[in-house]
């Protein structure tokens, strides 16, 4: 067993600069190949788990009812990712025969997806039900249907915690998707295994610094369109700018700069 | 080390039965990592989050950085973290301590913002009527605030608890024996044809830890706050 501590840094930046890692040789894909492979079973996982999670969370959270469905996609995160990924790649795989890596995408995919779902349609759910209870009844009071109070009154209120659970079903994804190279996927995870089998720590470690940077660039790029799709009403943050600009709109009359959202 | 197992004839996910008996010892020592390999590192973040977290509700400007550093620290992935710490700690790649303080940071970023959060949600009013009893600050905290907090804290400590669950499975992947070793197992008998006894197996076990941990995380809360049984059975 070759000992972790032995490798140094150095060694790791050698690898991560080395132009030969970064050029597709022999069948193997360098590191832009598998960073494209892996943002790709991410988009993937996240656009299907979304498709599912996010109509039915607005659905339970506006009807109030299936509610206990929550609590199921919430114990299904006791069970442990590695164990789903073996058991539907043992149980899929076999029946699965055509060309390239399908036998392990569509397993792998599949696992992805049932990760993901829980927090989104979690935190969807909980925005839905979070929304001052005023705010609903004055929607209603204005005459909106059930849709409209679903699409101009809930859902923007629930927003922010609907990106949020998006975030974390993203983060689940990357780092399980790392895992996923164990049973024969690639990705970035390809490095950290491969370098493991043949005692190449240097690409290990390489492999694993890549995740946890891809990780945190896509993270502060959902932050970014957090802030950027979040009601500026809801922040408070741009509501002195928006207050200053009533007041310039409507010079002289302050009336409109107190109906301003505050 | 990877202990070498044999098959059992049954392939089904019934198997898993007579696989456990026929591997017990094994089973069972990967049971007890496991176990320690969860508790642990949630302990361990529970101390530290307790200061950091009354510091960063303590002192206000401390609340974004703390916040926004584990925040940072959450989104590595496990596996990641496993295989970068011991070229920082100068450990051996396959040392558990490497799942330790990788789960502790994990469990600490998680926590820290919870405890703040948690400080937050007590009540002035109760703040203050224990001023005005004559606590001393130390002795509010501790007496009072800490206390109120527990619920928040206990609903922390859960989530903790079960992705740490899931995250140690992870480790056997790089060598570190737990559960996950069944997983592995699994995954290499599986060549020739599926062979789920471990890997149903090791699911089942996993499960039954975290809802073990789950139930004494739950206890201990009803236990730390008797004034909540007496509020609700009036």
């Amino acid at each position: 067993m070759a000992e972790g501590g032995d490798v140094a840094m150095s060694n790791v930046i050698d690898w991560l600069t080395d132009s030969a890692n970064w050029q597709n040789s022999f069948g193997t894909p360098g590191i832009p190949a598998q960073i494209g492979a892996h943002l790709e079973y991410t988009v993937i996982a996240i656009g299907i788990a979304a498709a599912i999670a996010f109509p039915l969370g607005l659905l339970i959270g506006h009807t109030g009812r299936w509610a206990a469905l929550i609590s199921v996609a919430n114990a299904m995160r006791a069970l442990p990712t590695l164990g789903l990924l073996v058991l539907f790649y043992v149980l899929i795989g076999p029946h699965i025969h055509g060309t390239g890596d399908l036998a392990y995408l569509i397993p792998t995919e599949i696992v992805l997806i049932l990760l993901a779902i829980p927090p989104m349609l979690a935190n969807t759910y909980a925005g839905v039900q979070n929304i001052d209870p005023a705010a609903r009844d004055a929607a209603r009071g204005m005459g909106m249907t059930g849709a409209q109070v679903l699409f101009r009154a809930e859902l923007p209120n629930a927003l922010p915690l609907i990106v949020s659970g998006l975030r974390t079903a993203t983060l689940q994804v990357v780092s399980t998707a790392t895992v996923a190279a164990y049973v024969g996927l690639g990705g970035l995870g390809r490095f950290v295994f491969d370098g493991e089998s043949q005692h190449d720590y240097a690409e290990t470690i390489a492999g694993a610094v890549l995740v946890a940077a891809l990780a945190i660039v896509i993270d502060l790029a959902l932050a970014g369109i957090q802030r950027y799709v979040v009601s500026p009403g809801l922040t408070g943050r741009v509501t002195r700018g928006a207050r200053q600009d009533a007041v310039v709109a409507n010079e002289g009359n302050l009336v409109a700069a107190e109906i301003s959202p505050v | 080390m990877t202990a070498v197992i044999l098959a059992s004839p049954d392939s089904s996910p019934l198997g898993m039965f007579s696989y456990f008996d026929q591997h017990r010892h094994e089973v069972l020592s990967w049971l007890w990592s496991h176990t320690w390999l969860s508790v642990l590192p949630v302990l361990i973040g529970l101390a530290l989050s307790l200061p950091l977290g009354w510091l960063a509700r303590r002192y206000r400007w401390l609340y974004t950085p703390v916040v926004s550093i584990s925040g940072l620290l959450y989104t590595i992935p496990s596996i990641a973290l496993f295989v970068i710490l011991p070229s920082i700690l100068g450990t051996k790649i396959l040392s558990p301590i490497n799942v330790v303080v990788a789960l502790s940071l994990y469990t600490v970023a998680l926590l820290v913002r919870v405890v703040a959060d948690g400080l937050a949600s007590v009540p002035e009013d109760v703040a203050q009527a224990a001023t005005a009893m004559g606590y001393t600050r130390v002795q509010r905290v501790l007496r009072v605030e800490l206390p109120v907090a527990v619920p928040v804290i206990a609903a922390g400590l859960r989530v903790a608890s079960v992705s740490n669950v899931s995250a140690v499975a992870v480790a056997s992947t790089i060598g570190v024996p737990e559960l996950g070793q069944l997983f592995t197992n699994g995954f290499q008998l599986s060549v020739a044809g599926p062979y789920y006894p471990p890997i149903v197996l090791g699911l089942v076990l996993c499960v039954l830890l975290a809802l073990v941990l789950d139930l004494l995380i739950v206890l201990g809360n009803r236990m730390l706050t008797p004034w909540r049984r007496v509020a609700t059975s009036r």
